[in-house]
């Protein structure tokens, strides 16, 4: 099962509190009124600009096994050594916001307007993590449309670079999913262009799964907390791509089979 | 002097062309380039820098008054004489080579510049015998490394080492940052310092520089 999706930044539009997190701004701090207004401006040229996209392929867990060894320099042991065993899908994904965000970013900074060109950046990251939560919830949707895992199931990505999967990891991933046909390709410091991409592993299983306690030595270094609890829940039937298959809403993806 | 208490009201508002305005009107009537500097300018910028720390305002907020600050420096720093003209120091700055992420590279930059320092920026995949001959060229009292990604981190020891081949350790300071560095890898590569955010990095480069 592979899906190529164009998405709708309105799904992965920024939480203004987590993009105020990533400019400094704790849930415990109001911004000043200067930066709610450059948020403001960034979300606009952010809707402006974005082109998301994303590419997500299931996977046997035991190829994905093989992906997930990479080049040997994952943490051992680490989160996904406890989930892999109990997920009862997994799926491989890439997701971008698209090159000309990048370039909006760059030409604000090239003008001198940092400021806004800094909050564009924090809020196009933000967005970025949410498509992975789009693709999560998409799949599993699917998955429980077809009958193959029960409706109470929940999603949650999981990407190089975190939870002790280290980044090396993208070079095998990229290789197995191949998604360029989202735009997305990777330098030889495995590093996505655009920058504004997300990429991974998305598990489907019981909820329990997911809720990992952070006893793994990747967890002393992290400082999100709440990976634990941002397991996505399926969206309603009919949202996601599987009805594309025969129904007028093509214009969300053009699925193909694997 | 009413007018230099403007300048520097307005520089903690981010109020570029303002400053600028005000600048050249304090000059106009009689104040020197230096009262306009330290009395407006600085003086404006210090403030900001004590807000920024009790958090009563953010980064985006002293990101504009830095380009305030650059705004009325442009203005007097033509008609600074001497030691008042001089700044603090060069410093060269870049991402390392294969990793694309400049954001917190220029954020360092833009908060140099507004803090005195003359700033050469390489910009990104930047190979490490261009930080080199780039100190050399320019004469940079510190180089400064950025890095976002955990395969691109060992450029910057190449950068450490090249500086000690070519007999420019202790002349040349290092200071490494990003979100993978920590201030043990840099202690591991022989870097100078380390800069946990933008501004913690702009208050390393004053004490490098201070220890040349």
């Amino acid at each position: 099962m592979r899906a190529v999706l164009r998405l709708d930044l309105a799904e992965a539009e920024p939480d203004p509190r987590a993009v105020l997190e990533r400019l400094g701004i704790g849930r415990d701090r109001e911004p000043t009124a200067t930066v709610s207004g450059l948020l403001s401006k960034a979300v606009d040229l952010l809707r402006r600009h974005a082109q998301p996209a994303g590419v997500v392929e299931q996977i046997a867990r035991q190829e994905f096994e093989a992906v997930y060894a990479g080049e040997g320099k994952n943490l051992s042991p680490a989160p996904l050594d406890a989930v892999l065993p109990r997920a009862d899908r997994l799926a491989l994904f890439a997701a971008t916001l698209g090159e000309d965000v990048s370039l909006e970013i760059a030409a604000l900074f090239g003008t001198d307007d940092f400021a806004l060109g800094y909050v564009l950046d924090a809020a196009a990251s933000s967005a970025a993590e949410g498509l992975s939560r789009i693709l999560a919830r998409r799949y599993l949707s699917a998955l429980i449309a077809r009958g193959e895992v029960p409706a109470d199931r929940r999603a949650l990505d999981y990407s190089p670079g975190y939870c002790g999967w280290d980044l090396t990891g993208q070079r095998r991933l990229f290789a197995r999913l191949v998604p360029g046909e989202a735009g997305i390709v990777l330098n030889e410091s495995c590093l996505m262009r655009p920058l504004k991409s997300v990429s991974g592993v998305i598990a489907v299983g019981p909820e329990g799964i997911h809720r990992l306690e952070p006893v793994y030595a990747c967890c002393a270094t992290c400082g999100e907390r709440s990976c634990r609890d941002r397991a996505a829940a399926a969206v309603a039937p009919g949202e996601d791509w599987e009805d594309e298959h025969g129904n007028p809403s093509g214009d969300r993806g053009e699925p193909r089979k694997g | 002097m009413e007018i230099l208490r403007e300048i520097a009201e307005s520089l903690g508002r981010g109020e570029d062309r303002r400053v600028a305005e005000l600048a050249r009107a304090a000059l106009a009537v009689g104040t020197t380039p230096k009262e306009v500097l330290d009395r407006g300018l600085i003086l404006g910028m210090a403030d900001v820098g004590e807000r920024f720390r009790r958090h009563e305002i953010f980064l985006p907020d002293v990101l504009l008054a830095a380009k305030a600050m650059t705004a009325g420096v442009e203005v007097v720093k033509p008609l600074l004489a001497g030691e008042a003209a001089r700044a603090r120091g060069t410093v060269v700055i870049g991402t390392i080579q294969g990793d694309l992420h400049d954001i917190g590279k220029n954020l360092v930059g833009i908060m140099l510049k507004g803090a005195g320092f003359d700033v050469i920026d390489l910009g990104n995949d930047v190979a490490p015998e261009r930080f080199v001959e780039a100190a050399e060229r320019e004469g940079a009292g510190v180089v400064g490394m950025s890095a976002l990604l955990t395969t691109t981190m060992p450029g910057m020891a190449k950068v450490v080492d090249l500086l000690g081949r070519r007999g420019l350790a202790g002349k040349v300071r290092t200071i490494v940052g990003g979100a993978p560095v920590s201030a043990e890898f840099a202690r591991e590569i022989g870097a100078d310092a380390h800069g946990y955010d933008a501004a913690n990095a702009v208050e390393r480069v004053a004490e490098l520089v201070g220890a040349v």
